[in-house]
């Protein structure tokens, strides 16, 4: 199944790319797999997934736990805690 | 309402329209978020000559609508707006207005409060400061955190 995966601030940064469409091997069904995947790309990936603490992720632009399922078709945003205001 | 835009914001020519045409509305009231020059993390011994707001398009919105109607919950408002700029923005430009209308002021107040509360923690944005030591993302602070917590 393939996700479309959205990076934004230092992440995006650090990762050196705004987005992109990957495909997921079939093990990985929910949050902390992907990012368990991700960072098995290692370089830029492992880099900057290093410290999952200040990592949050929205799935379908809602935010959700590492438990929280990861679906084909589904547009996964990778993100540090927000500071607007 | 909400909007998200890169465009300053006239804060009187938003107040006067938020109040138009309801004369039950007894009062407004807003707040203000501006680019200050220097961090609060780092003892205001950082200058901060430019502030760049990022967000994530589509769920920015989607948050904004969700917080505002939960302060509709509430609250009895009969109006609220809210505008976020992103972009580079300088000391002194405004990047954010929270208001609120109601016939009676404990509402307006109260909701106003909890907006930008709920806002720095839920609105997917995010701050990058230009200091003389280079370019720094902006840490999350834990009071707003606690703030927003303190609304449940």
């Amino acid at each position: 199944m393939s996700v479309q995966l959205l990076y934004f601030a230092w992440l995006r940064a650090r990762i050196g790319r705004g987005e992109e469409e990957l495909e997921l091997p079939p093990a990985v069904r929910d949050v902390a797999g992907l990012l368990e995947f991700l960072r098995s790309r290692g370089g830029r990936y492992a880099e900057a997934l290093a410290d999952l603490s200040v990592v949050r992720v929205a799935v379908n632009q809602d935010y959700v736990e590492r438990d929280h399922p990861v679906r084909g078709g589904d547009e996964v945003a990778i993100f540090p805690p927000v500071t607007g205001g | 309402m909400i909007r998200v835009q890169r465009e300053d914001f006239d804060i009187g020519a938003e107040l006067d329209r938020l109040a138009a045409g309801n004369p039950r509305i007894g009062g407004i009231a807003s707040f203000v978020g501006l680019v200050r020059d220097f961090n609060l993390e780092a003892g205001g011994d950082d200058r901060v000559s430019a502030l760049t707001l990022e967000h994530y398009p589509g769920m920015t919105e989607k948050k904004l609508a969700e917080i505002e109607a939960e302060a509709h919950r509430r609250w009895p408002l009969d109006a609220a707006l809210i505008i976020h700029r992103y972009g580079r923005l300088e000391p002194g430009d405004r990047i954010v207005l929270v208001a609120t209308a109601s016939p009676h002021r404990e509402a307006a107040l109260a909701a106003c409060h909890f907006l930008i509360d709920w806002l720095k923690t839920d609105a997917p944005f995010w701050k990058s400061e230009e200091t003389p030591r280079g370019e720094r993302w902006v840490e999350q602070r834990a009071q707003d955190d606690a703030a927003r917590k303190g609304w449940r």
